[in-house]
């Protein structure tokens, strides 16, 4: 039987999703719901005085309104940072209370201080408007190097500092840039981003009153994770009986890992009032409230010799928090940041020290690559700019300082299991065809415009994580994955897994592996995940961990069905386990040459005796009924990398840019399915080209976020990207069974520098931030001009 | 978004009967509904005019293109009397906003709520178009009056918009990159006599540059253009496009639609 794994299967999910038969959370109602609107802060900082509720009640068709007050009364906990993470001087970090309902004062816009149910939802918007809150309006800080000058947002945290985090070592790293012929600097900004899932948040919750069960439906990347933080930490109920059930999710990109006020409110809620309740975020709540990405500041020096070697490598860097520190929050500019700021290169020395801050700004987390493109960012920009200032090529300086041997022990953490950067990295040459930049170069000045050639190699940490390894450094629970496979007695097969698809496809790749593994073809499974009643538990998807991690543990209780399988089989054909040979679905005795296929052997299990005879086909020691779990943990993270190269042409007169040609390659170890790989690569780069040339978010000085909607935040479109070239080298992971590495995020990690090394190399070198929007490369030509125009 | 009471006339004289102080006319309904939607508007009475025929369809004599009020941008875009007369005023239509606007939004709809980065308001000013309402005649250079203001009275609808058709014409926009309104768009219309160069996005309302019509109609090249600066005083400063940048891209934009002509 052909493998499975390595083919491009048509994606299971696309027969519902192409035709508008997915089922997302606001596509369920409950019968006799209720309808939740949220009053929000509508200020960046204010002392709530006091919250009138009173006309709102009697509103026509409000059947309830609550408040911090209420929540607070009911001892409901509030959401919670998921890492705890230490400053360099050994002391704890500071994080604040984070209530559902802000009841004493708000700390950004949006920040849910009430919430109205009625019977419809024009009602419950009515109601709202009419729920009257006192504010005394305070002075908000949006710059965290402005916050660590002001007045503390909340209280004992002085100067707005969660913590002033070290990785790696200063005197060496003193030592190292004493002996370099050059030191090179970069002054970066990564700009914030807002996560812009294309189904914004939403919950449903309906609270059984025979039972005392709550059902929550939702927008998660992990339901199991969201009950056990709504239930240890929220105190909403016990795990047993809570439900948390996320159905088809579209888009997450790291906004729907945390647990959000409106969930623990509305599960608490409803068995308040007893109703179900149901909640749909509209854009602007997206735009106001769902955790946002990235937002540091970085100041980084390079040491190197005047033949490129590099010695050493520092950053400085400021991580804006927002209000609060939420469940990865606080690790994503630390762990995910520090151990790759390194880059895919030797260099003997590093530290990376992060001061995280707390502004009156929507609450950071993870976002597509958490931590891994800030580094990547910063690092490419140094490398870029060192070759530049030495007069070397782009890809030569970066040959001559990657590993060549692995595992490769990174100066700061990570040992790397396998890669080969050089093959990358002449691979993505050949693509792109570098040789041939300098006569493009020339056309397109012969048109009147500017072209530029990036080039990124990056590698990242993901496949989060070994459990011991991440909560050594804080995480507050262990990331493995669980998997069970259930044999039904006729055949068909369920997987369930703890990892979450929100637009993962693991409807498809997950069949394709249990697919092989059993020998049955993939129509006969059915991947089931989403939903804590159905699975046993699961840590959920994110850090591009649900293949490298999940997908094992499915491999795992395959395994053992395998294993189970052969020791019924070898009773069922009268021969010792050790004769039986499984191969494409069937059991075989070698010498006999009989066989039993996987089915037969399950229909055994389930219905072990025969008529006439007392004869059982389980084994002595052995169970009725075919089902295995496995719960995985990884010995290592999962290490893919490779290098990016992009074009860029630019026209002077209007500062427009324009990619085009953008060629990746990377290396993901085994690919179980290059179609959906290659996908996973086109909206990373799409994000990460999004992040270079056009998204921005940004506040006033006040605290209001001017770009809270379509008209003025810019998504990125298809036009303008050009035709990715992408290309593969494929090292095996040894840290699994599978050989394979995480996909998900590299294209966002990897971009953003490419493009903008393209933009800044079109520009002469000068530096320009991102994003790199018309107007600012406009104003870069112009000073470009003016300086040509005095050296002639 | 609060309730309200919906009417749909079969005739003019209905609608404009029905209308208030109160009320608002629908069309395509594009600024309308996202800001009744977003509570930044409130209307007792919806008098949707999408179901009077007579507002709809194009007429093209000898002199002018006559578009009717509820006539779709996609309609105006895909027209082959438009494209035949004007070019360029099918070229506008069919990059306004994107596929979805276009198959709503009207032209009635986009002039009447007069958003200074909208599109059609330039073409009005460069083709001497006159506004036909059901009261009377106006002048399109009457009848923009400020930022989302126009000459229009309470009640007073606009029944179809007259173009003047010209020797040349051409419309550029740069559009912003997130909503692909017009940061600024620049409608270049050459006719026998004289030249016109409307321009939108730039400041709180359409205008024509006096001085750019004014070097083309003595001389309609490009290059006549060359070293014209184009004041930045008075044009719109946001987080999308300084002054400064909005006049460099009048100029620019000027030329191109020159060259294009």
């Amino acid at each position: 039987m052909a493998s499975l794994v390595g083919s491009r299967v048509e994606r299971k999910e696309d027969t519902r999703f192409l035709q508008g038969k997915g089922r997302y959370t606001a596509d369920i109602n409950i019968a006799n719901q209720t309808y939740a609107v949220f009053v929000r802060s509508p200020h960046a900082r204010a002392k709530i005085k006091s919250v009138d509720t009173s006309k709102a009640l009697k509103s026509s068709g409000v059947v309830g309104v609550l408040t911090g007050k209420e929540i607070a009364e009911d001892k409901i906990g509030g959401l919670i940072a998921g890492w705890a993470i230490r400053s360099e001087d050994g002391s704890e970090m500071k994080v604040p209370a984070n209530p559902p309902l802000a009841k004493d004062i708000a700390n950004f816009v949006g920040e849910p201080i009430a919430v109205v149910f009625a019977e419809t939802l024009d009602e419950a918007k009515e109601g709202a408007e009419k729920v009257k809150v006192d504010y005394k309006v305070l002075k908000a800080v949006v710059d965290p190097a402005e916050a660590m000058k002001s007045d503390a947002i909340h209280d004992g945290v002085e100067k707005n500092l969660c913590y002033d985090w070290l990785l790696g070592d200063r005197k060496a790293v003193d030592e190292a840039f004493a002996k370099a012929d050059k030191i090179i600097k970069v002054d970066l900004i990564n700009n914030r981003l807002v996560p812009n899932a294309m189904e914004p948040r939403a919950c449903v919750v309906d609270y059984n009153i025979a039972s005392e069960e709550i059902t929550l439906y939702t927008t998660s990347q992990n339901p199991h994770l969201s009950r056990l933080v709504m239930s240890a930490f929220g105190g909403v109920a016990p795990e047993n009986k809570l439900r948390v059930v996320a159905p088809d999710v579209g888009g997450g990109f790291g906004s729907k890992i945390n647990v959000y006020n409106e969930e623990i409110v509305c599960s608490w809620a409803s068995k308040k009032i007893e109703r179900p309740i149901k909640w749909v975020a509209e854009r602007t709540e997206s735009f106001l409230t769902d955790t946002h990405g990235r937002d540091h500041v970085t100041h980084a020096e390079l040491a190197v010799t005047n033949d490129g070697k590099f010695l050493g490598f520092k950053n400085e860097t400021i991580a804006n928090l927002g209000a609060y520190a939420r469940v990865f929050g606080t690790v994503t500019p630390t762990y995910l940041f520090g151990p790759c700021a390194t880059g895919v290169y030797v260099i003997p020395a590093a530290y990376s020290n992060v001061k995280a801050v707390y502004t009156n700004t929507a609450p950071v987390d993870a976002y597509r690559g958490a931590g891994r493109p800030e580094a990547t960012y910063t690092i490419e920009r140094l490398v870029e700019k060192a070759a530049m200032e030495l007069g070397m090529d782009k890809t030569e300086i970066r040959m001559k300082n990657f590993p060549t041997q692995f595992p490769f022990k990174q100066t700061l953490v990570h040992t790397v299991d396998s890669g080969d950067y050089v093959a990358g990295l002449e691979k993505a040459k050949q693509m792109a065809d570098y040789a041939g930049f300098e006569s493009r170069r020339k056309q397109s000045e012969a048109n009147g415009k500017l072209r530029g050639i990036g080039v990124s190699s990056y590698f990242e940490a993901c496949g989060i994580a070994p459990s011991a390894a991440v909560m050594s450094l804080g995480c507050g629970v262990g990331l493995w994955e669980s998997a069970e496979v259930r044999f039904n007695p006729t055949g068909q097969i369920s997987v369930f897994t703890g990892a979450h698809s929100h637009g993962q496809s693991h409807d498809t790749t997950f069949a394709q592996i249990a697919a092989d593994e059993l020998g049955v073809p993939m129509e006969n499974i059915d991947v089931v995940h989403g939903d804590t009643d159905k699975g046993t538990f699961g840590m959920g998807t994110y850090g591009s961990r649900s293949l490298t991690v999940g997908g094992i543990a499915i491999v795992n209780a395959c395994k053992k069905i395998v294993a189970k399988g052969k020791r019924v089989a070898a009773k069922m054909l009268e021969v010792n386990e050790d004769e039986i040979e499984f191969k494409d679905g069937e059991f075989v005795a070698l010498k006999s040459n009989k066989k039993k296929t996987i089915g037969e052997v399950a229909f055994a299990c389930y219905l072990p005796g025969q008529r006439d005879e007392m004869k059982s086909p389980i084994p002595e020691g052995d169970e009725p009924g075919l089902i295995e779990s496995s719960f995985f943990d990884p010995a290592n993270f999962s290490f893919p990398a490779g290098s990016h190269i992009c074009e860029v042409e630019i026209d002077p007169d209007t500062g427009n840019v324009k990619v085009e040609k953008y060629t990746a390659v990377d290396d993901f170890g085994r690919i179980v399915n290059p179609m959906i790989v290659e996908g996973q690569v086109h909206g990373g780069i799409a994000q990460g080209i999004g992040q270079a040339l056009h998204e921005n978010t940004q506040y006033d000085e006040t605290g209001q976020l001017m770009t809270a909607s379509y008209m003025d935040y810019t998504m990125p479109r298809a036009d303008n990207f050009p035709e990715f070239n992408l290309g593969f080298t494929c090292t095996h992971a040894t840290s699994n069974p599978l050989g394979v590495k995480g996909c998900g995020e590299a294209g966002a990690i990897a971009s953003p520098p490419t493009v903008m090394n393209a933009v800044i190399d079109a520009l002469g070198g000068q530096e320009i931030s991102m994003p790199a929007t018309a107007e600012k490369v406009w104003k870069a030509c112009k000073s470009m001009k003016k300086s040509n125009a005095k050296a002639a | 978004m609060k309730s309200f009471n919906y009417h749909a006339p079969k005739d003019v004289k209905d609608a404009s009967k029905l209308a208030s102080s109160s009320s608002a006319f629908l069309a395509g309904g594009m600024t309308t509904i996202p800001s009744m939607k977003l509570g930044l508007a409130n209307y007792k009475d919806i008098i949707d005019i999408k179901k009077i025929k007579k507002l709809s369809g194009i007429k093209v004599s000898g002199k002018s293109v006559t578009i009717g009020a509820t006539t779709k941008h996609v309609e105006v875009a895909t027209s082959k009397d438009v494209k035949k007369a004007i070019p360029a005023l099918a070229k506008l239509a069919g990059n306004i906003g994107d596929a979805q606007v276009r198959n709503r939004g009207t032209i009635g709809g986009s002039i009447s709520n007069n958003d200074p980065s909208a599109c059609y308001p330039s073409a009005c000013m460069a083709l001497n178009a006159v506004i036909h309402t059901n009261k009377r005649k106006i002048d399109a250079e009457k009848f923009f009056t400020g930022m989302f203001e126009t000459a229009l009275k309470s009640g007073e609808l606009v029944e179809a918009v007259e173009f003047q058709i010209p020797e040349k014409a051409d419309y550029q926009k740069h559009p912003n990159p997130a909503s692909r309104y017009a940061i600024i768009g620049v409608f270049v219309a050459k006719h026998k006599k004289d030249v016109n160069v409307a321009v939108t996005g730039a400041k709180s309302c359409v205008y024509i540059d006096k001085d750019l019509s004014k070097k083309l109609s003595s001389s309609f090249s490009a290059s006549a253009l060359e070293g014209m600066d184009v004041k930045s005083s008075g044009m719109n400063s946001d987080m999308h496009a300084s002054a400064e940048y909005r006049a460099n891209l009048v100029s620019l934009y000027a030329k191109k639609a020159v060259e294009a002509c």
